[in-house]
């Protein structure tokens, strides 16, 4: 093992590293905000939008993320209507087109996991805050969100680490976060194991991270489920699994 | 020259080579999926052995090829294997530069990833057999191989269906990366017939449609055989 060269490779990457947190930090915000309309439109907003939600899942999430990122990267800019308008400034730059797709792509996924969340709240709960006067948004607000959220909290986390790892794609239109970089190090190096292997290990490092991160959100979450403290040390513990539903 | 000439069968049209491209998507990805399945089977075996150092490789596997972005991996086989090819390539005195066919690299690299998908889902199968079937076959005398051969794949081949089906799509999908290869899949040549024709939006939308129509009839094909198989459960267990 040639250390020298796994430190410099792990230096040249972690600077991509930034790259990386912000295509993903940029496109998650924006997919969840996309997420919550898409769910709006599913279950309030009629016939119409209803069915338009419906097929934004369809079409976002049965074709693959790097088409829709050429998509918008190579398929807009063909139109003079959109080079002309006010948006392409933000269209022109390589690194919002890849913000875009992936915000796109994971609104889709993230519309499914808020809906999955939704169907978890007792419609018993719903029924007893309307009983004592609650309504609209602060039924939204004192129940239903917090149920949701916390109900979809482990499919959340499987779908944002998804997304740290989409966010290669954006080497494809030459934005250089850690995997554009990498590759640009392997055909330089012609070294593909080392420095996959850094690579990959800055990646399960951030997606630990975020792991934790959400499970630390979802113990917060969840006092209500927790065991009371013993007094004595006697006894099982409860596992994730028997307290995961209420 | 109309957008439906374009996308037609004539002279100029690209309509055959996104039908081919179709289905060398298809078949890069069933081979993916074979292969999958064998480093799948492997991985689960490891993740379910009493060995501990089993036990590790296989949790290492999993870890490492769910948490690389799928790009990377499909690099690392690809500029990896071609660089193992021409190290063997010169074992037998060839000087120069061999590459690893970019069908072989993608089905590997994709395969690869399906086979860390793959290895959950039938660590997840085996798990849901009755303990009292394998007690069972045990006390009438089955050994080890005949219990495994009777009992548990059968089993595991039904509980397995829905999450095969969603590794499918998923190496769908993941298939598209392959293009980076050159190999001449849908993507591949979608992204090319727009390059030449500067008609990037016309061919990335059909490109996508084509894309839809594999995901909805696989994902129909999976749902069919998931309620064929269903037919062998019991019903009021929760299994469906």
């Amino acid at each position: 093992m040639d250390f020298e060269f796994l430190a410099s490779t792990f230096v040249t990457l972690v600077k991509a590293v930034p790259t990386t947190l912000a295509l993903f930090g940029a496109s998650v915000v924006l997919g969840a905000a996309l997420a919550v309309v898409l769910v709006v439109m599913r279950t309030a907003g009629g016939p119409i939008l209803s069915t338009f939600s419906r097929v934004y899942v369809f079409i976002f999430r049965g074709s693959p993320l790097l088409i829709q990122m050429f998509l918008i990267y190579y398929g807009l800019g063909q139109f003079a209507v959109i080079r002309d308008s006010f948006a392409w400034p933000v269209l022109r730059e390589p690194y919002w087109c890849a913000v875009l797709a992936l915000a796109f792509c994971t609104a889709g996924y993230q519309a499914e996991i808020i809906r999955g969340g939704l169907q978890a709240v007792p419609p018993r709960e719903i029924e007893a805050a309307r009983s004592i006067g609650m309504s609209g948004f602060l039924l939204v607000r004192r129940i239903i969100a917090p149920i949701t959220l916390r109900a979809m909290l482990p499919a959340y986390s499987t779908e944002i680490i998804l997304m740290v790892k989409s966010t290669a794609l954006a080497s494809l239109v030459t934005v250089w976060e850690v995997t554009g970089t990498a590759q640009r190090l392997i055909s330089q190096t012609y070294r593909t194991m080392e420095v996959f292997l850094v690579a990959t290990l800055i990646y399960l490092v951030i997606n630990f991270i975020i792991v934790r991160l959400v499970a630390l959100l979802e113990h917060r979450l969840s006092p209500h489920l927790r065991e009371r403290p013993r007094i004595s040390g006697e006894g099982r513990t409860v596992t994730s699994l028997e307290t995961s539903h209420d | 020259m109309s957008w439906i000439d374009l996308i037609g069968f004539g002279p100029n049209g690209r309509g055959g080579l996104l039908l081919w491209a179709t289905l060398m998507t298809l078949s890069v990805t069933a081979a993916s999926l074979v292969i999958g399945a064998v480093f799948g089977a492997g991985v689960a075996a490891a993740k379910l052995s009493s060995s501990r150092l089993a036990r590790v490789i296989g949790d290492a596997y999993t870890t490492i090829l769910r948490g690389a972005p799928e790009l990377l991996v499909i690099y690392l086989v690809y500029f990896g294997g071609s660089q193992a090819v021409s190290a063997i390539g010169r074992l037998f005195q060839y000087e120069g530069f061999l590459g690893l066919p970019s069908f072989l690299a993608g089905a590997l690299a994709v395969g690869m990833i399906s086979g860390a998908y793959q290895a959950e889902v039938y660590r997840g199968a085996f798990h849901a057999i009755a303990k009292g079937e394998i007690e069972a076959a045990r006390s009438i005398g089955m050994g080890r191989a005949l219990r495994f051969r009777r009992i548990i794949i059968p089993q595991i081949l039904r509980f397995s269906l829905p999450g095969l089906g969603n590794v499918w799509q998923l190496s769908l999908k993941d298939s598209a990366l392959i293009s980076v290869t050159g190999l001449a899949e849908l993507m591949r040549t979608s992204q090319l017939a727009a390059g030449s024709t500067r008609q990037y939006f016309l061919f990335f939308i059909v490109g996508g449609i084509l894309y839809l129509v594999l995901t909805t009839i696989s994902g129909q094909l999976f749902a069919a055989a998931e309620r064929r198989v269903a037919v062998s459960f019991s019903h009021g267990l929760g299994r469906s």
